[in-house]
């Protein structure tokens, strides 16, 4: 499997789109650093930013990716190695270089201009997310033959996590305003890994106090050992069981 | 060295593979011939566990292959049809990967004597994405000999490859093959099949119309060239005519 990684991940580091998302983060967190005075509020405004980008990124060009290496998986399935770790490689090899941008364009920014609790969450919720949205766009890409359909479908994953399912989530919480939902947020809130990261990191900054009652239950919940190894746990469930499914159906696929 | 038992393969309604059963022997030139998506290159890709079989068994040096089988690999060398590769990587990182993954399973020295016969030394340090076709064809039929294979399986090899190339790779073929090796190969290219075949697997939407030595088929069709007996065949919907029948002249 290290082999393959190498490999890939040496490839993929050197594609024009990698390098120019890298460029974008950096130029990025310069710039709200730069332009706001308190590193607080300048993280709050990044982390805007990589919640919208980095799934996108991450999905988007982790399906690309796969489609425009099928004849050359194609060729390392013909060698003696278990479809597994051909698997495991592929996505591996395009986490890895993912994560790697992300740690480069704003992990070293971030935490260069202030370590705080914040900061070091920011940077694992931007991980994780890379993580699992490239997992994410493997089960898709493996699971759909056509391109154009794969691609289309990572493009709903997204817009379902990054917006559909804020809007839905809004939607019963003013329907059933009448009714303490302060808990059930914590659950709706473990269903969408942007979201968790969003609580995550808000809660570590000066943006909680203004987050009413229900961010005081969050306060409470997250605020504990307990609750941050939570979030972690539900974190690491919506990267493995994506790469699980993926890895399933990909050791069952027909190529 | 390659036996299947009823193999059958179907995507959706479509029948790619419905009972094929054959045996394929060392030192033999196997052709697998037949119309446009009639289950040739679904029939190699069950042999490299690429397409998992609906039912039949493939056995391979008497072992069966089961879907998570990979160690028979070892010795099977794969040419595709198309041959992409990572877009980044240099010509020389393709073979390292190669060697690298089947340094395991390989021991002895790397057969090199197709990349000296195409010259491609000289474009180790391209990146693959600034190749030609043709010699991207080059890099995938050096990658199939790399590793001296007991089986070569070499799905459309002289498709895209200058004429000085194609004969090149064709003695290579026919060199291995009289080492005793098994070839198996498909081609829409009749002539460059004919000196490296010694037995025609004809495929006519999944089934299997006849498994039979070249001589049979030029004495079937009294015929003397292979291309034009296979034309034959072709034109007769793949119908081989019965052996004729000998007329005794009597005096």
């Amino acid at each position: 499997m290290s082999i393959l990684l190498r490999y890939i991940a040496y490839d993929i580091l050197r594609n024009r789109m990698i390098i120019a998302y890298t460029l974008f983060l950096l130029l990025m967190s310069a710039t709200m650093f730069s332009i706001e005075s308190n590193p607080g509020k300048g993280l709050l405004n990044l982390l805007n930013i990589v919640l919208i980008v980095v799934p996108l990124v991450s999905i988007i060009f982790s399906t690309i990716h796969y489609y425009n290496s099928y004849e050359f998986i194609e060729l390392l399935l013909a060698q003696p190695i278990p479809r597994k770790r051909l698997a495991f490689g592929q996505f591996l090899g395009v986490g890895i270089a993912l994560s790697l941008a992300f740690l480069i364009g704003v992990g070293i920014p971030v935490l260069l201009t202030g370590f705080s609790a914040a900061a070091l969450s920011l940077v694992l919720t931007g991980v994780f997310l890379t993580l699992i949205f490239v997992a994410l766009a493997m089960l898709a890409a493996v699971r759909t033959r056509d391109k154009a359909r794969g691609i289309g479908v990572a493009l709903l994953l997204w817009f379902y996590f990054a917006l559909l399912y804020n809007g839905i989530v809004l939607f019963l919480l003013f329907a059933f305003s009448e009714y303490p939902l302060e808990r059930a947020v914590i659950a709706f809130v473990s269903f969408n890994p942007i979201d968790l990261g969003r609580i995550l990191v808000m809660l570590h900054t000066d943006a909680s106090a203004l987050m009413g009652f229900t961010g005081a239950v969050m306060q409470q919940f997250f605020g504990s050992g307990a609750g941050v190894a939570y979030a972690i746990g539900i974190m690491l469930l919506w990267f493995v069981l994506p790469l699980w499914g993926s890895v399933r159906s990909f050791s069952r696929k027909d190529f | 060295m390659i036996q299947t038992q009823n193999l059958s393969k179907h995507f959706g309604k479509l029948c790619a593979l419905n009972n094929v059963s054959v045996s394929l022997q060392k030192g033999k030139g196997v052709s697998l011939i037949g119309p446009n998506g009639s289950g040739k290159t679904t029939f190699i890709k069950c042999l490299l566990g690429m397409v998992i079989p609906d039912a039949g068994r493939i056995c391979f040096n008497d072992q069966p292959i089961l879907p998570d089988s990979w160690d028979y690999r070892k010795q099977i060398g794969y040419m595709p049809q198309i041959g992409r590769y990572p877009d980044n990587m240099r010509v020389r990182q393709v073979f390292d990967l190669m060697t690298d993954l089947r340094k395991d399973s390989h021991c002895g020295p790397l057969d090199e004597e197709l990349i000296e016969e195409f010259g491609l030394k000289n474009s180790f340090d391209k990146p693959m994405r600034t190749l030609s076709g043709g010699t991207r064809q080059k890099v995938s039929a050096c990658l199939a000999f790399l590793f001296d294979p007991a089986v070569l399986v070499l799905d459309e090899p002289t498709a895209g490859l200058d004429p000085l190339a194609a004969e090149a790779l064709k003695a290579k073929v026919l060199c291995e093959q009289q080492k005793g090796k098994l070839v198996l190969m498909t081609s829409h290219i009749l002539n460059d099949l004919e000196e490296l075949t010694t037995d025609v697997m004809y495929l006519v939407e999944g089934d299997l119309l006849f498994f039979e030595s070249v001589e049979n088929i030029l004495e079937r069709t009294e015929e003397t060239r292979f291309a034009k007996a296979i034309a034959k065949i072709m034109a007769q919907q793949g119908k081989i005519p019965p052996t004729p029948q000998r007329k005794t002249i009597a005096l």
